[in-house]
């Protein structure tokens, strides 16, 4: 009955799809003794960029030196919000080793554009987002702690950071405020001139009309205020920028800490004036995790190569962790009213939802569409529900801009609607299971009332599969072992959807995309046979270099020793998208798939000339083109090696054996799943302690279970960490309080259990793969179900995230005082 | 960091004479926290004597019924020591409860209380087992040593050699840590010892760093066990309150900390 | 300045430095070993471990005078005559890392906990408390765990063959 394929619990050693055709099978723990297995599609294969990593060679951008490099470090306001009267660099630019002092008048006298937001956002009244001006040094007025107004340039890092000490700013402070509701009161300050009131758009989305009606028929309603806690990324390698111009040839080079080095390089020269393309390459090489976080173009990697001219010398900048919480895009911070209408057989019929959105002091690349199309499109979650409505107001604030955060704007959906659901099924009675089971998406394709056509999915099959893992139905008997040991635990739920791999093109430019969202790649065959795949994809711990090896390896029977995947280098590889969204399988992996249906096309032709058969009766298998039903073949190396010499070839064919191919998807893919969370808690002190977590994921086709289960892994903890841990604080006067790990809690080892994952796949139709994307589920998935099972733990559901030890113990408390009165 | 001039003392002399010679000298035990201060700039001492090579400085020997402690031996070296895991278990326990592994080889007692930050382990064991400290100068009593937050009774040229622990009958430290940073919320440190005379001494709740619970104390010398304690709540007026916590949060984990200290005693 | 000489991965080397200059630069910069990372300031992330004498610390909170005389041993240091470590070799066949980055301080990280424990001697709770001071965003320290039980295991069992 159902389409769905339960494809693994894997074992270690249950490697779907694994052909070797030699090999060892053991620990790999020799340089020289690497497996020569031919591992396509669905095989756990090793990871291939591993070797650098562990033996210390991986080259990440602070690896990197340049001869005769200097190093920037930068002057950063220390006010939420001031006038700046003047900046006095006298004293620092005699200092030892000091090359320059630079300014924001310099920068804007030289003619460098302000930082821009890529993405339009119209409000209800039609009228477009209001921008305020972004330099990346500031020569009027600071508007976060922590924004850039000076840069000291000098031989040592040491030097530059004393030089940085010595530069004097004179600032007029001015009123701040951080809180974006507290931005939209009539007695907030203004932060930018043009956004009057500091909002930057009141923007909605679906039938306001048809909602209003249904909550006029509703026989229930739940209501709730709902906080999306302000989170920094934090990936374990600050950014770091090495800038160099070669002033002869008038040429730039940026290494960088880049999710997307294309973008990166089309901004700087089309906006920033920075360089015209052809007179800038932007290298992004190893990458210590994005997250998000380094998908922008920030001020310090312009001003690094702005200055790299201005001092005519390499230029390097390294981030301590301090500035990346300065500077770094923070992600979430919303504030919603949310409420869900039902009939009165508990199913939904209307939901209204109204969100604040904080976006910091300046709207950074993505920043505007985040809480927009990326979050209120997804908030039908996976039900049935025909009305929707979202206002979204964005504000400015005097704090870190907010931008894409692993999940980005889908985490924000799911966290409402997924505690939505479970408050609602807790106040009509139901189980929380039955509740969202009564209301799910069962017809593909499904169009929802907020932009939305989910395309394929079975959600009953990844509730199923997570209760089970669960063992949901003796929840009851370890609620009361737990009791007997004093502890109170708690079981919640998340059935989460999101959409990755943002597209088509065509669409989101008719929601105001600056970019199309399309993926290239290009299919190089040597003339002996090996095979490099240049992408526009950029892995940053995602493993590219093993899974896209394995299509090649499923598509011509080769060893993945003979495949290199080229990527980050804007010399190199032609245009490309970058990797965020969860884009890179779905769209970065198409779009090989498409450039090797060419190069096989080919080398088929090529083939069926040599053999002197026909085009149709050439089958590749094992490295090999074979004339079905003769025991004529031909090496993939004598074809491609026929298709350099050029000796022999069909008549009118060009020489080589090189495709490319851009592809552009036709709709977004759905990933989904159930997250199912048991919790033990401490009433004493009200530690909570993740004692068991399941989920149960739909990413449609996987091309390697062990990335895969990797990137939910990861996912998932940084959703512990949201829920239960960080938190950014602004302090009074707009000081963050929460700037190093001595105050922001990141999640530690002991802080996570290890995990309980499946997947269930349902095949994505919009591209040939049938690939979802699994990049971010974790982190949206699993807020919600932490807190419905805290929530049900203590029996009080006013609860915010992060569930800090103080909130539950204060919460736990105040409900038994309350069950005593 | 600004620049400094780093030394290696060879003896307390040694140590002492470099540091009267410095402009603006500081000893350097492990750097635990001096360094990632100095990291930060908000400390600039023009010179740095390290202490962590002088012999009569390391070790750990039991001397006259006391646990003497060397003022350059980490944290790692305590927390493993047999003689102090047999002697004062909860010493031990605290020792191997202190940063993370890392810090625990080189931080050292010495440097710790030296500091005396409010919420580090160190200074409830001092002050929870009544230890005396043995500097270049005299000697101190605990409680005469730790003054209050980041200030002891040392002088500028004064180090300290040793702590010497008596040993105690029962002992134990239970920490609540912050999650961020993982020091002390806080922590209280049990013991009883053979007199009979109980103390209770609480880290990393209070403004002024350590202190001990008189309720506490007589509660447990009449009953030794965790009931006597859990109804005993120290006033909120005195506790930190910050990001990672409230005075009355924190005066709640006094208590139930003191409760744990107490069991795991036995 | 001053002159600072230890033996780094089995080589003796010395280099006149500035006496503020922290051993992770000295391993980094001076020596040109980038294998050692530095993913904060403030001593927590752990990306900066390295062995001195023997012992795990914190490359960043540690002055490069201090480990004047010692052995120092990185990450490029851990892999001997092209074989692997089992820890190495471990973090790969169980997927303990993404982005790298975290992972050469993980994995000596990992070798002090096993030489203060003894090989075969970690269960997955020791092993999640005594990363205390490591922190990876990528992982979710899932399959870190299963790696560094891995390779205790089979360093236990190695030990065992060679008696």
């Amino acid at each position: 009955m159902r389409a769905v394929r339960q494809v693994l619990r894997q074992t270690e050693t249950g490697k779907t799809g694994l052909r070797r055709i030699s090999g060892t099978g053991g620990t790999g723990a020799f340089f020289g003794r690497e497996t020569m297995a031919v591992e396509g599609i669905g095989a756990r294969a090793l990871r291939k960029e591993d070797k650098r990593f562990i033996t210390g060679k991986g080259r990440y951008t602070d690896d990197i030196v340049a001869p005769g490099m200097g190093y920037a470090a930068f002057v950063r306001s220390p006010h939420a919000h001031a006038r700046i009267r003047s900046i006095d660099s006298g004293a620092a630019s005699v200092m030892p080793g000091v090359d320059a002092v630079l300014t924001g008048d310099q920068l804007v006298g030289d003619g460098v554009g302000n930082i821009i937001c890529g993405w339009m956002i119209h409000s209800k009244d039609g009228s477009p987002m209001k921008m305020g001006g972004w330099r990346a040094l500031e020569p009027e007025v600071v508007r976060h702690v922590g924004q850039a107004v000076a840069v000291v340039i000098a031989d040592t890092l040491a030097q530059a950071r004393d030089a940085a000490d010595a530069v004097v700013v004179d600032y007029e402070e001015l009123p701040s405020v951080t809180n974006a509701v507290a931005a939209l009161g009539p007695d907030a300050p203004q932060i930018h001139p043009e956004a009057e009131g500091n909002l930057i758009f009141d923007w909605e989305i679906g039938d306001e009309a048809a909602v209003n009606a249904a909550f006029e028929n509703a026989a229930h309603v739940t209501r709730m205020n709902i906080q999306n806690n302000r989170v920094v990324p934090n990936p374990m390698e600050p950014r770091a920028a090495l800038a160099d111009y070669n002033s002869a040839e008038e040429h730039f080079t940026l290494y960088t800490t880049s999710q997307n080095p294309h973008v990166a390089r089309l901004v700087l020269s089309a906006f920033y004036n920075i360089a015209p393309e052809h007179k800038l390459r932007v290298i992004a090489p190893d990458v210590g995790g994005g997250f998000g976080a380094k998908i922008y173009i920030y001020p310090e990697e312009m001003v690094c190569l702005w200055a790299s001219k201005r001092v005519n010398r390499p230029v390097k900048w390294a981030c301590d962790r301090t500035e990346a919480f300065l500077t770094d895009a923070h992600g979430r911070d919303h504030e919603s009213e949310a409420e869900l209408a039902l009939d009165s057989d508990n199913k939904i019929i209307g939901l209204r939802v109204k969100t604040v959105a904080n976006l910091g002091a300046y709207m950074s690349l993505f920043s505007s569409s985040v809480p927009t199309y990326l979050y209120a499109t997804l908030l039908s979650g996976q039900y049935n529900i025909p009305a929707i409505h979202a206002n979204v107001k964005a504000v400015y604030t005097n704090t870190t801009p907010v931008d894409a955060y692993r999940g980005a704007g889908r985490p924000e959906a799911t966290y409402l609607i997924e505690r939505m659901m479970e408050t609602a099924a807790r106040e009509v009675g139901l189980s929380p299971a039955e509740f969202r089971r009564r209301n799910f998406v069962r017809s593909f394709p499904h169009q929802t009332p907020v932009i939305m056509c989910y395309d394929a999915g079975d959600y009953d099959a990844t509730l199923d599969a997570a209760l089970s893992a669960a063992d949901y139905d003796g929840f009851a008997a370890r609620k009361a072992e737990a009791a007997s040991r004093g502890k109170l635990r708690g079981i919640g739920l998340s059935c989460y959807i999101e959409a990755c791999g943002i597209a088509p093109s065509a669409a989101v430019g008719s929601l105001g995309a600056g970019v199309g969202l399309w993926e290239s790649a290009e299919v190089r065959v040597n003339p002996v046979g090996t095979i490099e795949i240049l992408t526009g994809s950029h892995s940053h711990g995602q493993g590219h270099e093993t899974t896209f090896s394995q299509l090649i390896c499923e598509r011509f029977g080769i060893d993945s020793d003979s495949v290199a995947i080229v990527h980050g280098d804007t010399d190199k590889v032609q245009f490309g998208m970058g990797t965020y969204g969860s884009r890179s399988g779905a769209v970065g992996m198409s779009a090989i798939v498409k450039a090797l249906d060419k190069v096989e096309a080919k080398a088929k032709k090529i083939a069926a000339h040599l053999m002197e058969a026909s085009e149709g009766d050439i089958q590749i298998e094992g490295g090999e083109l074979k004339v079905a039903g003769t025991d004529k073949k031909l090496s993939f190396t004598e074809v491609a090696l026929a298709a350099y010499t050029a000796h022999n070839l069909p008549e009118g064919m060009e020489p080589g054996l090189k495709e490319g191919a851009f592809y552009d998807p036709t709709n977004f893919t759905f990933p989904a799943g159930t997250y199912v969370c048991e919790v033990e808690i401490d009433p004493e002190t009200g530690k909570t302690e993740i004692v068991n977590f399941v989920a149960a994921d739909d990413f449609g086709k996987i091309i390697n279970p062990m990335i895969v289960e990797g990137q939910v892994h990861g996912g998932l903890t940084q959703g512990i960490g949201q829920a239960l841990l960080e938190s950014v604080t602004y302090g009074e006067n707009g000081q963050l309080l929460t700037a190093t790990y001595m105050d922001y809690a990141m999640p530690r080892a002991d802080d996570v259990p290890s995990f309980n994952l499946s997947t269930h796949e349902t095949l994505c139709p919009g591209n040939p793969l049938g690939i979802k994307g699994c990049g971010e589920a974790g982190a949206i998935g699993s807020p919600p179900a932490i807190i419905n099972a805290i929530t049900d733990a203590i029996g009080n559901n006013d609860l915010s995230m992060p569930a800090k030890p103080e909130k539950v113990w204060a919460l736990y408390n105040s409900t038994m005082k309350q069950a005593a009165e | 960091m600004y620049e400094t001039t780093y030394h290696r003392a060879g003896s307390v002399a040694d140590a002492v004479r470099m540091i009267a010679d410095a402009e603006d000298g500081k000893f350097l035990g492990g750097g635990q926290t001096l360094l990632p201060t100095m990291k930060q700039r908000l400390a600039a001492p023009s010179d740095l004597v390290d202490v962590t090579k002088i012999p009569e400085m390391k070790g750990i020997r039991e001397e006259g019924g006391q646990i003497v402690i060397g003022a350059a031996t980490p944290h790692a070296e305590v927390a493993a020591s047999d003689l102090v895991k047999s002697r004062l278990p909860g010493l031990a326990t605290l020792a191997g409860g202190i940063g993370d592994p890392a810090v625990r080889h080189m931080g050292t007692i010495g440097g710790s209380i030296a500091n005396n930050d409010p919420a580090a382990d160190y200074p409830a064991a001092l002050v929870g087992l009544g230890a005396t400290v043995t500097t270049s100068k005299r000697t101190f009593s605990a409680e005469d040593f730790f003054i209050g937050m980041f200030d002891t009774a040392l002088d500028d040229d004064e180090i300290v050699i040793s702590v010497s622990f008596p040993a105690a009958e029962k002992s134990a430290y239970a920490k609540y840590p912050n999650p961020a940073s993982r020091y002390a919320m806080a922590g209280v440190f049990v013991a009883r010892h053979s007199d009979g005379s109980v103390r209770v001494a609480v880290t990393g709740a209070g403004h002024y760093g350590v202190f001990r619970v008189d309720g506490m104390e007589e509660a447990l010398a009449s009953n030794w066990s965790p009931d006597a304690v859990a109804g005993i709540h120290v006033d909120s007026g005195g506790m930190l309150h910050d990001v990672h916590g409230s005075a009355h949060y924190r005066a709640n984990l006094v208590t139930v900390m003191a409760k744990r200290a107490v069991a795991a005693a036995g | 300045m001053s002159k600072v000489s230890m033996v780094l991965n089995g080589k003796a080397v010395s280099a006149d430095v500035e006496d503020r200059t922290l051993l992770v630069s000295f391993i980094r910069e001076v020596r040109q070993l980038t294998g050692t990372h530095v993913g904060c300031d403030t001593s927590q992330c752990g990306a900066c471990v390295v062995h001195v004498d023997g012992r795990a610390v914190k490359s960043c909170t540690m002055l490069a005078a201090q480990a004047d005389g010692a052995e120092v041993l990185t990450i490029e240091g851990l892999a001997s005559n092209g074989t692997l470590h089992p820890i190495q070799a471990a973090f790969r066949e169980h997927h303990g890392l993404q982005c790298g980055f975290c992972t050469p301080g993980m994995i000596l990280s990992a070798l002090d906990m096993i030489n203060r424990h003894g090989a075969g001697n970690l269960d997955e709770k020791t092993i999640r408390h005594e990363l205390e001071g490591n922190i990876c965003r990528c992982t979710g320290y899932h399959n870190i765990v299963k790696a560094i039980k891995a390779a205790s295991d089979q360093m236990a069992g190695m030990a065992q063959a060679a008696e």
